[in-house]
């Protein structure tokens, strides 16, 4: 029996890639990504411009001006880190979360309101804006996400598709499926697992017996890469790397490591029942905010009076948004009907005729 | 006018699609080089190329996500299933996301995808190959479900299925591919989808019906011609959307009608079409519109499969019941 070559649980062979450390300090020079001061700038504005978004989307929520809402504080770094990294035309398959990704890639901040409130305007994205839709169903993205990149691929185009999921995402049939597909077809994706501990409740230990989300990008025979996901110098330079090595025909599976400050989502899920005090502390105290904003302050380019002037920003968008989103006319029965085919077929031309009786009254 | 099966109707039907729009992809499980283990894709690859028609790995729900993306991407994915009885691995993609995509996206997205997929009794197939699903994508918003019974139709309706700008879903029966031969003209022409087809006129009693049960009804109205019932059978030839005018119309007409599916007899098809005459025809009727269905148990064991599956029998003698009720 013990000449049966057995291979062992994968052991994490590889650390996970830093930059900066929780205090800001270059660990890791040599991996530093080639972005000017300006863009180091951009950087914190997004970061600091998406938390006070997400607290003002909070408070908007609890104010019955906001529908489903899936909080962001703690998970910046990664969002916002991973979408720089792309060009304007590349694509993004989101979850749920993801809407300070789909923002920058150009979703009007209204639409991500609408899309909240359960208005399909939110939905309706913009010609020039590579995005789909926020998906619901936990893994749908990511088999999709190999077939849009296969689509670029095929149209002749230097772009990538890059897809969003959680820990609990990872256990999915169809992020196997996924990862296989684009390995398999050489396609140029990117699939970033943020391992935020939880999966509503669940912790990241119930989800796999691998020691590493990032090691399953072995077996589809694709790159893998855990980073750091609250220092987003590192999440950049990772997502740089993974989208040059998906051109060139090997996509990569990126985990983040990262931790969600609130709950799942504002429906009534209370985060005391599964995580403790100390592990909330333990998080916060690797805030990426916090530390990009001392890396920031040693090398001058941050003050108190610039991080004033993005909060004013956001408070001022998030309420030109909210306005435009309030003017969105309310939507019908008939527009629902109009909406699901090219052409109507006769069951729902008879049923349009119907409701536009209704709604004319 | 070329004679062919309906294998081949369906393989033409592509080729045709293949080589008027380049955007048009297939692929699913051994639909290369294999040309299908029903040899519909045949010399599909040597003609277009591995690039247009190829290979999938093993994994239906990754073949839907490639369809979706492609779809969205600007090309025209037609995918393979390679039995329909593995539809419930892919039916994520199907019913949740590209049925939804038009909806969903306010008319941003559309998902120009076609659906090939085998099904259909009397073959001797494992389980969970021939079962009758299209109940369940019937009743999916966003769908259109298309099921040929001639080759001639097969081909109209499959150009007309790959030219359409939202998900179709089109099932060849097993028993029909190469059952018979028919005439098939060269090149292109579409068939409306959505459209019924009466495929014989008659004016007692009307059968409405689809698939494989085409010919079982003919064969019945064959029968009852000798005993002097003259039956209409109506093919439905898309089951969603119905083609309610046309059978109302023969309704009308006949004052009776039964409607035969292969499928079981909840919740569906045939359950709509009912509901849809009672609805619409009721003074018209002489007698309730009776169904001729399988019995509601999973499909049946190979062994098992002609006694549960209706035949021409049952049609004759459910077509008696309304003619002297």
């Amino acid at each position: 029996m013990n000449n049966v070559q057995v291979l062992q649980n994968v052991e994490e062979n590889f650390q996970t890639f830093r930059i900066l450390d929780e205090k800001g300090e270059v660990v890791n020079q040599d991996a530093m990504p080639d972005v000017t001061d300006e863009q180091l700038q951009e950087l914190m504005r997004r970061m600091v411009y998406t938390r006070i978004w997400d607290q003002r989307a909070i408070s908007l929520n609890r104010q019955g001006r906001l529908g489903f809402y899936a909080p962001v504080a703690g998970q910046e770094a990664t969002m916002i880190g991973t979408q720089y990294a792309l060009d304007k035309q590349d694509w993004i398959l989101p979850g749920y979360r993801d809407i300070p990704q789909l923002v920058f890639h150009g979703l009007p901040l209204y639409q991500a309101f609408l899309f909240s409130r359960g208005h399909v305007a939110g939905n309706r994205i913009p010609e020039d804006v590579n995005v789909l839709m926020p998906q619901i169903i936990i893994g749908a993205q990511i088999i999709q996400t190999a077939g849009v990149a296969m689509g670029l691929k095929r149209n002749g185009n230097t772009n990538v598709a890059i897809t969003y999921t959680g820990d609990g995402g990872s256990s999915q049939g169809d992020f196997y499926e996924g990862l296989n597909f684009a390995g398999a077809f050489k396609s140029p994706a990117i699939f970033v697992v943020q391992n935020n501990r939880f999966a509503i409740s669940t912790p990241v230990e119930k989800q796999t017996a691998a020691k590493t989300i990032a090691q399953k990008a072995v077996a589809a025979g694709i790159n893998g890469i855990q980073v750091d996901g609250m220092d987003v110098l590192a999440v950049l330079a990772a997502t740089q790397q993974a989208r040059k090595d998906a051109l060139d025909g090997t996509p990569t599976l990126i985990e983040a490591l990262t931790y969600r400050y609130g709950p799942h989502t504002l429906a009534g899920d209370d985060p005391t029942r599964y995580r403790t005090k100390e592990l909330d502390t333990e998080y916060q105290e690797k805030d990426p905010l916090v530390r990009f904003r001392l890396f920031l302050e040693g090398k001058k380019l941050w003050s108190e009076d610039m991080e004033n002037e993005v909060i004013e920003q956001a408070k001022a968008d998030v309420k030109e948004a909210i306005s435009l989103a309030d003017k969105e006319p309310k939507q019908k029965v008939s527009d629902f009907i109009n909406n699901m085919y090219e052409t109507l077929p006769s069951n729902l031309k008879e049923q349009l005729e119907e409701y536009t009786a209704k709604e004319s009254k | 006018m070329a004679q062919m099966t309906m294998i081949q109707a369906i393989t033409d039907a592509m080729r045709v699609e293949m080589k008027r729009d380049e955007k048009v992809l297939l692929f699913g499980e051994d639909v290369g080089k294999n040309g299908g283990v029903f040899r519909a894709t045949e010399g599909l690859q040597d003609e277009f190329g591995e690039d247009r028609v190829f290979d999938t790995p093993l994994a239906e729900s990754g073949i839907g996500g490639l369809a979706i993306g492609l779809g969205l991407t600007g090309f025209r994915p037609i995918m393979e299933v390679q039995f329909f009885g593995f539809v419930f691995e892919v039916f994520d993609s199907i019913a949740a996301q590209m049925a939804r995509m038009r909806y969903r996206s306010g008319g941003a997205y559309s998902q120009p995808v076609t659906i090939r997929s085998p099904f259909g009794g009397g073959v001797k197939t494992p389980e969970l190959h021939a079962d009758s699903l299209e109940g369940l994508m019937a009743q999916t918003p966003g769908l259109k479900v298309v099921i040929p019974s001639t080759p001639y139709d097969a081909k109209g309706l499959l150009i007309a299925a790959i030219r359409d700008n939202d998900p179709v879903v089109f099932l060849e029966h097993m028993k029909l591919y190469r059952s018979f031969r028919g005439e098939v003209p060269e090149g292109e022409y579409t068939i409306e989808l959505g459209k019924a087809d009466v495929k014989r006129e008659g004016t007692d009693v009307s059968i409405i019906t689809y698939g494989a049960m085409v010919h079982t009804s003919l064969k019945a109205a064959e029968e009852l011609e000798k005993e002097n019932i003259n039956v209409e059978v109506i093919d439905l030839m898309t089951v969603s959307p119905l083609d309610i005018d046309t059978i109302v119309e023969s309704v009308k007409k006949t004052g009776r009608a039964i409607v035969v599916q292969e499928a079981q007899r909840q919740a569906g098809i045939a359950a709509n079409v009912v509901t849809e005459i009672q609805e619409r025809a009721i003074l018209h009727l002489e007698a309730p519109v009776l169904r001729v269905t399988a019995p509601d148990t999973v499909f049946a064991f190979a062994q098992g499969e002609d006694a549960w599956l209706p035949d021409h029998k049952d049609v004759v003698a459910k077509v008696k019941e309304v003619i002297n009720f």
